[in-house]
């Protein structure tokens, strides 16, 4: 059985480099050899026709945690969510819920509800017979349905709207209706598919802690579905970044921006400038890069790095580069001369490209902490862009 | 998860359409029996095409019949479609919705009381009736077809095209002619083909507002029927069905290749 | 913003008031007025040569005669009740065949669908007289029904010229106008509701009745109120597949205005039979109304 591939294990030497990333968790189960998954998916191939849009894909998704699905349009992501609802056979291996096998299951006996992307409310029910409909499928009594819908209404804040029909509803309201519809019936799984992509920026950043919060009150597992990678950072604990039908990348939001284990992952997840470099020499911990641009070279840390004479890929942040107006030290290592070719100012952050002497285009972002500033940069400006050396990924994929 | 369709549905399919299509079918077959019986098949015989090309009677009434219903499609087309815009982009004028009734009225209202009440009409103005009073009476009742058929089109048709075209200087009729009435084409089409079939079909308004020297095939056809099985009859059916559905090929592959020209521009 | 084109409804608004609003005055007056022995004209006449005069005695001379007789004769009454109870008998059987056929093309696929969409309308651009007819062949005792009966030993039945018949033409002839609107709710039905169903536990057989059928209704409504009444006034199909006994009100008014040449007690008839519709045609028009609202 082929196991996705993990981010590599970060390596904790003392005093430089301690952690990746600027966030601190303790929610690790998936390190955990004791852990027991809520679901497993175990070598699942799902094809339409000849091409396989889910293609032998292993993973484990453990309770509580908050997972995200994050890919192109047509990844496959959508697919392998759908084959755990039970709306997509599967062609090859199995899916397990709490250690049962879901084959056969049909959709309305899985324990998993789904908050659809185009949220799929009723529009011949107002909105708490929408919210009642999945109780109703199970029995319950009328007074316990009736408690249920209120206490759904109350968590979403939807009380005044419980008479409206759907279409009396903003983008927002709907999107809640169809969440408490989709947790009314204490699912072991909630499954969201896009579920912020028909909502506009400023309400997309309030619901997604809004989701967060309602996850930890609920403590229900969330599986969600994205192609926004901003949405996927936020909120998820573990991103799994999907591509033709595979997951390319496991991790938590951090381990996948800052240790991206190919180009893909590397430049799916935000900007990133590539250099494609041959390995000279490695000088544990250290590894010598050749480039034409950069007079001395680049150094860097050695991690996974290959022999000398390997082709590689440096992947540097924009955010992680310095920009001068001013030439480093003639000895200075990392360093690249170009010119000021274009300049975006966003308000927090300012984007400056930059040519480099043989064409190449290289991103830096300044942060703008600062009001005032002695020398501002502009237009033709000779620069010199530099970065530390751990500040770049070696990547061979 | 668009589910195909269960065998239900497909028993339910094929039932219905044998049902539908049951009839048709037999009236083609019985229309090349040599046999008066539609239980006997004497071999196949064209002597019941022959005998009908040879009745002047049944010709000429197709002749009237075809000339009525040319004629009323068109002017019910143009009406129909000047009916669905004043309904679609009119706004709230005074007596739209006495002018709406008049317009949908006629889809529901029962042939008989359309015939007898424009044969009044008809009588009291003193017309002669014949070719003219039916073409009005079909004209009646075909141009709520068209006006269905246009209206659903324009309400889809986007009117910020019209509004672009008068920002780029077209007055408001040269905007209707030359960008809503390009694109709302097939639609009017389509009402013109439906108002003609109407027309070339009925019955009761024509037996209505017909006079001497005026009657159309399906009065002709209508007064054979009742005197007993004619398989001449059988033969005009199978001709107006093959007609039809060389009409039917005809547009929907038109269509496509419109449809496929679109594509490639 | 353009000018509102409300002047469009000019040429076609002068048409229908002439040609199909004024002529039911015509109906109307007729049916009050007493039949004359010549036809036309009619008692009473307006004597336009006696001014405001002639007016008055126009209308004192209308009466209701015509309507008196109508209620007083059994065989009208009869024949209203059972228009009524063949149109509604023949809707509800329409709804029965066709509810299966529009949801079955509902979920073929869209090219399987626009094929049978196409076959449904069809039949309707072929002669509605010879598809009645045709049934004659089938239904008369050396017909087609009968043959193959017979081939099977069973007793052949005598169907033509029945009650049996003129519903079974109704249905026939109607199913398209059902199979229509069913077809053109049941396709719009968004596909996600039902799997939102099914994920929130409904088994497909219960999602039919929580979620499909109710947002029919509108395409049921629409469906049935389109064969319900052309039905009532049917003329073609009880004239050529009834028997005596399979009295239609639609062939009434045929039977009275060129049999029996009374052409104010055809109008009479015509009016009551207007009236009987005149809810359920309201109730069409709003329906309609409101689907191209929402069309929009």
């Amino acid at each position: 059985m082929s196991r996705p591939p993990v981010s590599r294990p970060v390596r904790s030497e003392a005093g430089r480099r301690p952690n990746i990333g600027a966030v601190r968790s303790s929610f690790a189960p998936w390190n955990d050899p004791d852990a027991t998954p809520l679901v497993r998916f175990e070598s699942v191939t799902k094809r339409f026709g000849d091409h396989a849009a889910v293609d032998d894909v292993s993973l484990d998704i453990y309770p509580g945690e908050f997972f995200a699905l994050l890919g192109p349009s047509g990844c496959g992501k959508t697919t392998l969510m759908r084959m755990l609802a039970g709306f997509e056979t599967l062609d090859a291996g199995r899916i397990t819920l709490a250690g049962e096998d879901l084959a056969g299951a049909p959709p309305h006996k899985r324990p998993v509800n789904m908050m659809f992307q185009s949220y799929a409310l009723f529009p011949h029910l107002n909105v708490e017979q929408n919210i009642a409909f999945g109780l109703k499928q199970e029995g319950m009594g009328k007074k316990d349905i009736a408690a249920r819908v209120a206490e759904m209404l109350a968590l979403v804040k939807l009380d005044a709207f419980a008479k409206r029909k759907p279409d009396q509803l903003s983008g927002g309201q709907k999107q809640r209706v169809a969440l408490a519809r989709a947790i009314a019936r204490k699912p072991r799984m909630l499954l969201l598919d896009e579920p912020l992509g028909a909502l506009d920026k400023k309400l997309r950043e309030e619901t997604q802690f809004e989701l967060m919060d309602l996850q930890a009150e609920l403590g229900v597992t969330f599986l969600i579905v994205t192609h926004d990678q901003e949405e996927a950072m936020v909120m998820a604990d573990r991103i799994a970044v999907m591509r033709e039908g595979k997951i390319v990348q496991i991790g938590r939001p951090e381990e996948v921006y800052e240790a991206p284990n190919s180009r893909y992952v590397a430049e799916f997840l935000g900007d990133v400038n590539l250099f494609e470099t041959t390995v000279e020499a490695i000088e544990h911990p250290m590894a010598h890069l050749d480039l034409a641009e950069a007079q001395a070279g680049f150094y860097v840390l050695d991690d996974d790095c290959p022999g000398p004479g390997s082709t590689v890929w440096l992947a540097v942040r924009p955010e992680k580069m310095r920009i001068s107006l001013d030439p480093p030290a003639a000895d200075a290592r990392n360093v690249l001369a170009g010119e000021i070719w274009d300049i975006g100012y966003t308000g927090d952050w300012t984007n400056y490209i930059v040519e480099l002497p043989g064409g190449k285009l290289v991103r830096v972002a300044r942060a703008n902490s600062r009001r005032f500033v002695d020398r501002p940069i502009g237009w033709d400006d000779k620069v010199w862009v530099s970065f530390d050396p751990d500040a770049g990924v070696v990547l061979t994929a | 998860m668009r589910r195909g369709p269960s065998w239900f549905n497909l028993v339910s399919l094929t039932l219905g359409f044998a049902f539908l299509y049951l009839p048709i079918v037999l009236l083609v077959i019985w229309s090349f029996n040599a046999s008066r019986l539609v239980t006997v098949w004497g071999g196949f015989s064209t002597r019941w095409y022959v005998a009908l090309l040879q009745d002047s009677q049944l010709l000429d009434a197709a002749w009237v019949t075809l000339r009525i219903a040319l004629m009323s499609a068109t002017v019910a087309t143009v009406l129909g479609s000047l009916a669905a815009v004043a309904l679609v982009r009119g706004g709230r004028f005074r007596g739209r919705t006495l002018f709406s009734g008049m317009v949908y009225a006629p889809l529901v209202m029962p042939e008989v009381i359309m015939g007898l009440s424009l044969l009044l009409l008809f009588v009291a103005m003193r017309f002669d009736r014949g070719f003219w009073t039916v073409m009005l009476a079909h004209t009646t009742f075909t141009l709520s077809y068209v006006a269905v058929v246009v209206h659903s089109r324009l309400v889809t048709f986007d009117k910020s095209l019209e509004e672009a075209a008068q920002d780029l200087g077209c007055t408001p009729a040269q905007s209707f002619l030359k960008v809503t009435l390009p694109n709302i084409f097939p639609a009017v089409l389509a009402g013109w083909m439906l108002a003609l079939t109407l027309s070339l079909d009925d019955l009761v308004i024509a037996s209505f507002t017909s006079g001497p020297g005026a009657t159309t095939l399906p009065m002709r056809i209508y007064s054979q029927v009742r005197l007993g099985v004619t398989p001449e009859i059988n033969a005009v059916c199978t001709i107006l069905i093959a007609i039809v559905a060389t009409g039917v090929i005809i547009f929907s592959v038109a269509q496509k290749w419109s449809a496929a020209g679109v594509a490639k521009t | 913003m353009s000018r509102p084109r409300s002047r469009a409804a000019i040429l076609p608004g002068l048409w229908l008031a002439i040609l199909f609003a004024f002529p039911f005055l015509l109906v109307l007056r007729l049916s009050l007025s007493d039949t004359a022995l010549a036809i036309p004209p009619y008692a009473p006449q307006i004597d336009w040569s006696r001014g405001l005069d002639g007016l008055k005695a126009f209308f004192a001379a209308l009466d209701f005669e015509m309507y008196r007789r109508l209620g007083s004769d059994r065989l009208y009454f009869d024949a209203f009740i059972s228009s009524l109870q063949f149109a509604a008998m023949g809707t509800v059987l329409a709804l029965l065949v066709g509810y299966p056929m529009a949801y079955g093309m509902a979920r073929c696929r869209p090219g399987t669908r626009n094929i049978l969409l196409m076959l449904v309308i069809l039949p309707f651009w072929t002669s509605f007289l010879i598809r009645v007819y045709a049934w004659v062949g089938i239904l008369k005792p050396q017909g087609l029904l009968n043959a193959f009966l017979g081939l099977l030993h069973i007793p052949p039945v005598d169907l033509l010229y029945t009650p049996a018949a003129v519903q079974i033409g109704l249905v026939y002839s109607y199913l398209p106008f059902m199979v229509l609107p069913l077809y053109a709710a049941l396709e719009r039905l968004d596909q996600t509701l039902l799997e939102a169903a099914a994920d929130l536990g409904s088994p497909p057989w219960k999602s039919f009745w929580q979620v499909t059928w109710p947002l029919s209704i509108p395409g049921v409504i629409a469906g049935c109120l389109l064969c319900f009444i052309p039905m009532v006034g049917e003329f073609v199909i009880p004239d050529l597949l009834g028997g005596p006994g399979s009295l239609m009100i639609g062939r009434s008014i045929w039977m009275e205005f060129f049999a029996n040449r009374n052409w104010p007690f055809a109008s009479a008839v015509a009016i009551v039979l207007l009236v009987t519709l005149i809810a359920p045609i309201l109730l069409y028009q709003r329906q309609q109304a409101k689907a191209l609202e929402a069309g929009r």
